[in-house]
């Protein structure tokens, strides 16, 4: 994008991020994202390859190459991968603003769900047939959340070297009741400190 | 005084979430079962279950589930249950949306430098760690029973070892495999 800034006239020259946006161009980003909000199941992950055949593909928004670091840095901050990305593309298209466009549309659908059951759900709860069908899911559901453990353990390159770290870990939060922030905190800094003074 | 807990509670999540939604698990647990005390064990891995099923990301589902439940179970009316909702959800999404736009502005350049890799070098495997706690903490009287009612106990434990083998080895579909455990309780358990 600098590059092009050097021999173009004034008009020619496209700023890096559109600063203002109007209902025209705001729409399409919030219709966009609100789709892939409310089609997606499964969470954040399942998100990308929609994202990438929406925006990268059909709306050409951004280019593939940007698509792919974009989601390696929303995957390693904090936050609802889903959220961070969304804010990334609407902040790359149009700033500020277009970034409230595309958080808002990606977050929404599953607002206005939840916020249903949540309104509807818990008169039933008490019902018989259902609490028995939520007995059997629950068992299911912490197996379903133990799988990920693995699969994240081997993308994360846990070794025989690092393998202790998530086992203390786990342990402090587990049987010491220790809040995970602790740990990350404390996890973020030891891995700064070994790289600057042990590695 | 439960909205501005509420804000507080899920904009620390949203801050120190790393790992997406399941590494975020540990956090939303601690806080709203055990130091809030805003949801059951049961109820919680209910949310985990719902948000499983629906489309959306599963931090914000917990946050608005939790959101409108706390302020329900402190006494309020609907409306205001909703806007705890619409507090939490926001409280959640609010660092994503602040880090992310300076990390564009300012960040993205230091992003590959050593110093922020090493960070990240310490929290991988930690944030594996967060994983398995969230799965240790989940198992629990109120998910599986216990001991002293042995029909309901042990087919727990079956429905638990199924649904790992299932989707682990044999790769079946998480929201078919939540189905049928749901079958097998209306058939089992009622």
């Amino acid at each position: 994008m600098d590059n092009n800034t050097t021999n173009t006239p004034l008009d020619e020259r496209r700023p890096a991020i559109a600063k203002t946006v109007g209902l025209k161009e705001a729409l399409p980003l919030f219709t966009t994202f609100f789709k892939i909000g409310a089609f997606t199941l499964g969470g954040g992950y399942a998100m990308i390859p929609i994202i990438q055949s929406e925006v990268v593909e059909k709306r050409q928004w951004i280019k593939q190459e940007e698509f792919i670091d974009l989601i390696a840095i929303a995957q390693s901050c904090p936050g609802v991968f889903a959220a961070n990305i969304a804010t990334f593309i609407g902040y790359k298209i149009a700033g500020v603003k277009g970034a409230a466009c595309t958080t808002l549309g990606a977050c929404l659908p599953s607002f206005l769900i939840i916020l249903a059951i949540a309104m509807i759900f818990r008169q039933f709860m008490d019902v018989k047939w259902i609490a028995a069908m939520f007995n059997g899911i629950r068992p299911a559901v912490v197996a379903l959340i133990a799988v990920p453990t693995f699969n994240l353990a081997k993308s994360a390159k846990v070794n025989l070297s690092n393998g202790w770290i998530p086992v203390v870990s786990a342990l402090l939060i587990w049987a010491l009741g220790v809040n995970p922030i602790w740990i990350i905190i404390a996890a973020g800094a030891g891995g700064y400190l070994y790289g600057k003074y042990l590695k | 005084m439960i909205f501005l807990q509420l804000f507080w509670t899920f904009f620390k999540i949203g801050l120190f979430g790393f790992g997406g939604g399941y590494g975020m698990l540990s956090l939303i647990q601690m806080e709203t079962v055990r130091n809030h005390a805003w949801l059951s064990s049961a109820e919680f891995t209910n949310i985990v279950a719902i948000s499983q099923m629906t489309p959306g990301p599963i931090g914000i589902n917990s946050a608005t589930y939790c959101g409108y439940t706390a302020v329900h179970n402190a006494g309020f009316d609907g409306f205001l249950a909703i806007l705890g909702s619409l507090t939490a959800t926001t409280a959640l999404v609010l660092p994503s949306f602040i880090l992310m736009i300076l990390i564009s502005k300012m960040f993205m350049k230091y992003m590959k430098t050593r110093a922020v890799q090493d960070v990240f070098t310490g929290l991988r495997p930690a944030v594996v760690g967060l994983l398995a706690a969230a799965t240790l903490l989940l198992c629990n009287g109120e998910n599986f029973s216990t001991p002293d009612n042995p029909w309901r106990f042990s087919i727990s434990i079956a429905l638990f070892v199924a649904t790992f083998v299932g989707t682990k080895w044999v790769k079946i579909n998480p929201i078919r495999m939540i189905c049928y455990a749901a079958l097998a309780g209306l058939l089992l358990l009622y």
